[in-house]
Parts: C-alpha cells; structure tokens; sequence
C-alpha cells in the first residue's frame, strides 16, 4: 500500500503543478469534451464565486492526460482558496469530493459549496494528504 | 474461534479491552496504515475505471477482508478482542451506549464538530488525526446533522430481498443487491449511515473514526445474512470483466486473495446471532 499511495501523491502533485498557473481569471462556459473516460457527456461550466467568505473556482480540465495510472481524471478540476478538491464524478451525473464522499450533489458547484460547509473554515489540504 | 458480537451487548470488560487494542494500534503507527490504505481506493475507485474496494461488486469482499486484516492487527494487541458491529436499525440514535464516554464518545460539538468525550476526544491525548485532507487534528463528528434518519429495519429488508448480487454496470448504477446495500442507489443503507455520523466519517478518511469498523462489520455481517436468505445466488460477474474483480481474481492490494475465497465467513469468525 505505501507504494501505491506515494504513487498517487507523486501523480496529483504533478497534476497539481500542472494547474497552478492558469488558474487566476473564472473562464468562460465550456463544454469541454470530457475525454478523460471517454465521457458521453459535456462537462458543466466554469465557475468563480465567494462563497461563505471562500474562494471556490471549478472548471472542465484537458483531458485526464497526466493521471496515468493513479488519481484518476474527473475531467473537472475545483479549488478552494486555491487548493484542489478531490472530486469525483458518478455514472448518473452526480458529483462527491473527498470531504463528502457518500453524499452525492448534482454539480461541481454544488460539491465545492458541500466541502466549503464542512471545512468549517478549516484549511483543505492537497490530495492525498499523507 | 473469533466470535463478532453486537455492540449494545458487550460487557465493560469487553469495551475496555476494545479500545485499549485500538489505542496501541494507533500508538505504535499500525493503525494509520489502514486509513491511508482505505483512501487510496475511495480515491482510485472509479465507475468508468477500475474499481475494486467500492461501487463495484468486489466492495463486500474487499471490506471484508480488510477488517479481517484489521481485527488481525487488533488481536496482535490482545488475542481475546473481536471486531463488534453495530445494527444502525436499532441503536438509532445518539443516545445509544454505543456513544457514551467508556466506548467510543459521543457527538462533535457544534461550533467545530470536535468530539470532547471518550477516549478518542482530542483532549485526551491518545487520537490525533493525521491521514486527513483538511487542517484539523481532531476526531469530529455530527451524529444526525446531514441526514436525520438511520436506515429502518424494514429498508435494509427490503434490499435484502433483492435476489441477484449485482448487476452490469458494475458500478454505482446498478441495480441489485450489492449497489442498494453500499447505497449509490434506493433507500441507501452503507452510505447513509456514513452521512449520518458525519465527521471523518463522511469522508475519504473515513476509518479515522473507530465506528467505521462497527459499521462495516455490521454491512458484512448483512451480506452474510443475504447469503443464507438467497442460498443458490452468487457472487457475480463471474468472468471476463474489464475493470472489475470477477469472482476468481484476486483483489489489491493484497493480490492473494478472491472473492471466492471470502463467500464464506465461517472460515474467519462467527456472529453472536444468525
Ligand atoms: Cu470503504
Ligand atoms: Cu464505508
């Protein structure tokens, strides 16, 4: 198990540092091809809101290209306060986060509300933690 | 031969010998290992990839054989202990023994939802949380706050009458025992009671809460009582499925073991009733 889980932590910093440096203006809708899984459906529009004093910013990612093997791609990306949330999209189009992980909610947005309200204001820390 | 038993019937000794084990595994680093292990697959399981220790059907097999590793390592501490479960359809709510301060403490409180009772209360010193995805370091909880109803001895009946294991996707749509057991779908039995407890609980780091292992004794002592309900109904798929662990492949991260080889519990251990 150490092995596998340093992997994914090698693999989603990676993705991390991929990311950092496109994420300052909210962009505008998109329905990116969701070709991470080879999704039928469209991915939702970004967003960009304070909510409950916490920046949350959620958009369609390229592709799932840098999760070989590992974390894999949700083919949607969401930040609070900049760090990245563990999200995960289900086969009937719902969405859970790794804060709320039985509960599902009906979109990114949703989910990064859901995780805003149990963070309690409490710091997220970049997945996986340890 | 270990023997699971209900927790509302453990004797104080019992209890206290619990915890104790609990308390070492967490001292010497052991138990972190598990829920370090638990949130690489929460994370990895997916439904259009692979997916083995949940939403698919190898997530009864695949809990069962980590709390068997689990209760292993519980028993290198002190060879009397065994996993108890708790029927949720009973001790319902948050007045149940099962939260008061000699077992496992009671509710968070609400400005943080810290747990300030018991012996995994961050102030006793003994539970600092350190496999986490947020800040905090202590055990939280909010017992009833997300959703207010455990599941009814009549919905976890209700599944149990569902005839087939599981069904093509193999995952969190499909219909069929093990899909409305974990609860992606229906009356929603294993997930709702992880909403419930709040917390941890809710989360990928779920087994940072020690009910986690009280739960998913509880869901496997379920599958179990479905196995005796529906004699001549198997584990399914049985072969051939990409993604998924059919019933002879071996499961990580262990790779020594299918879920052919846990159908049967009896190996392992008994249950105080049933
Ligand atoms: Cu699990
Ligand atoms: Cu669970």
């Amino acid at each position: 198990m150490p092995e596998l889980s340093r992997r994914r932590a090698l693999t989603a910093a990676a993705a991390l540092t991929a990311t950092v440096g496109v994420q300052t203006v909210s962009a505008p809708a998109t329905t990116a091809a969701g070709a991470a899984g080879g999704h039928d459906h469209g991915s939702p529009a970004s967003f960009d809101e304070v909510y409950k004093g916490r920046r949350i910013q959620g958009r369609p990612t390229a592709g799932g290209g840098h999760h070989g093997g590992g974390h894999h791609g949700a083919g949607y990306a969401v930040f609070v306060d900049g760090v990245e949330l563990h999200l995960m999209r289900n086969a009937d189009g719902t969405w859970i986060s790794v804060v709320s992980h039985y509960d599902p909610v009906s979109s990114p947005r949703a989910a990064a509300r859901a995780a805003v309200d149990e963070l309690q204001g409490a710091k997220l820390l970049p997945f996986p933690a340890n | 031969m270990t023997v699971r038993k209900n927790q509302a019937s453990l004797t104080a000794d019992e209890k206290r010998r619990f915890v104790a084990a609990l308390l070492e595994l967490k001292r010497s680093g052991r138990y972190d290992t598990f829920v370090t292990t638990h949130n690489a697959f929460i994370l990895g399981d997916t439904d259009n990839g692979e997916r083995t220790g949940h939403r698919s059907p190898s997530f009864l097999p695949w809990h069962r054989r980590f709390l068997l590793e689990f209760e292993r390592a519980l028993q290198s501490v002190d060879a009397s202990v065994a996993l108890p479960y708790w029927d949720w359809t009973v001790d319902r709510t948050a007045r149940s023994s099962l939260w008061a301060p000699d077992f496992l403490g009671g509710t968070g409180r609400s400005r943080d939802g810290r747990v300030t009772d018991g012996p995994f209360a961050a102030s006793a010193g003994n539970w600092p949380i350190s496999v986490r995805v947020d800040g905090r370091t202590y055990l939280r909880r909010a017992l009833g706050a997300s959703v207010r109803q455990l599941p009814t001895p009549a919905e976890v009946e209700s599944v149990l009458a569902m005839a087939t294991y599981d069904m093509a996707p193999w995952n969190s749509a499909s219909d069929g025992f093990r899909n409305h057991l974990e609860g992606w779908r229906g009356v929603n039995l294993h997930n709702r009671v992880h909403v419930w407890v709040g917390g941890q609980m809710a989360t990928g780091v779920s087994p940072n809460d020690p009910v986690f292992w009280l739960h998913h004794a509880y869901v496997d002592k379920l599958w179990a009582r479905w196995q005796r309900r529906h004699p001549g109904a198997a584990y399914l798929p049985a072969s051939g499925t990409p993604d998924v662990v059919d019933l002879n492949e071996t499961m990580k991260p262990w790779n020594d073991t299918s879920p052919a080889d846990l159908l049967d519990h009896t190996a392992h251990y008994t249950f105080d009733t049933d």
